[in-house]
């Protein structure tokens, strides 16, 4: 069994309630039709892929229905946190900080 | 460009709120539930009455979707007043006078009562909160209620949902929504040997089948809903 802690439910949940949805905190722009071709395919289709902590995105589909947010490790597997949308990431990297 | 952006009007948006009573004024029209050919009056002749398992479909209550948020008093003394009880905080569930209220996300709960009761109550819902701001949507057609009772009811859902039902980690009144089979249910502990599912009309016959071949080895009876 490997369980996820939903932040929503506030308790551990079995690991086939939720879906990944990807990258965490990419804000859209302002301004859409501000953007350059370069800013908004870099907002629609570029994703970092670290080693090491990566924030992601993910929804407790077969639960509370809620989208929230995990911090994980990309290379142990190992999740750090789970916090709500709106709120920030407890674990960064390094560069994250800069 | 950005003169092309509409903004709706946000004035005055009750008016635009459509009621209407799902259920027909012509009585004629056959009201059949998620389960009705599975023919449950004739199962429920047919079965033994000492089983381990009692299953039974409390069909064609009304379900009414509740949204709207805890930090809003008008919200929730609204539905206090209307209701009679407050709303249960995560995965809790109440019951007053055969209305069973159930968390099902932190802006959401699932409200059942008496079949025919249900656009009698979502308008004592709307006057009692008024203006503020929230939903009700009637989803009655959408799914249906199956108890699930007797002292292998507990044995049996093992086998049907990774989530923990033993009594010390879900005691009587705790709800969840987790994976039923390859399908899912709202799960509520209705007693000591006692469960409650919600289960979606589209996924009812797997679910009943699934629910006997589960409750095969204990030994099941159907009740007359
Ligand atoms: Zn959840």
């Amino acid at each position: 069994m490997f369980y996820i802690y939903c932040p929503y439910c506030e308790e551990h949940r079995e690991e086939e309630e939720f879906h990944a949805a990807g990258e965490a905190h990419i804000p859209r722009p302002l301004d859409p039709d501000a953007c350059t071709d370069e800013e908004w395919g870099e907002y629609l289709f570029f994703r970092t892929n670290p080693r090491g902590l990566h924030h992601e995105l993910w929804v407790h589909g077969v639960g509370c229905r809620k989208y929230f947010n995990i911090t994980r490790d990309t290379q142990t597997y190992e999740i750090k946190e789970t916090y709500k949308i709106g709120t920030k990431p407890q674990f960064t990297r390094a560069e994250e900080n800069a | 460009m950005s003169n092309t952006t509409t903004q709706t009007d946000a004035t005055d948006t009750s008016q635009n709120i459509v009621q209407m009573n799902q259920i027909p004024a012509d009585a004629s029209v056959r009201a059949e539930s998620p389960l009705y050919h599975a023919d449950l009056k004739t199962v429920a002749e047919q079965g033994t009455q000492d089983a381990g398992i009692v299953l039974q479909e409390l069909a064609l209550l009304d379900h009414l979707v509740l949204r709207g948020s805890v930090d809003n008093a008008a919200f929730t003394t609204g539905v206090e007043s209307a209701l009679g009880m407050v709303l249960p905080a995560n995965l809790q569930s109440a019951e007053h006078e055969g209305r069973v209220i159930r968390w099902i996300s932190p802006d959401e709960w699932l409200v059942t009562t008496a079949g025919g009761m249900g656009f009698e109550l979502e308008q004592q819902l709307r006057e009692a909160m008024g203006e503020t701001h929230f939903a009700i949507v009637n989803v009655s057609g959408g799914q249906t209620v199956i108890t699930v009772e007797g002292a292998d009811a507990e044995e049996m859902l093992k086998k049907c949902t990774p989530y923990d039902i033993h009594i010390s980690h879900m005691p009587v009144g705790k709800v969840v929504t987790s994976l039923f089979g390859k399908s899912q249910a709202v799960i509520r502990r209705t007693g000591e040997q006692g469960f409650e599912l919600v289960i979606r009309r589209s996924f009812a016959d797997y679910c009943w089948l699934w629910l006997q071949d589960a409750s095969g080895e204990f030994g099941f009876s159907v009740k007359e809903s």
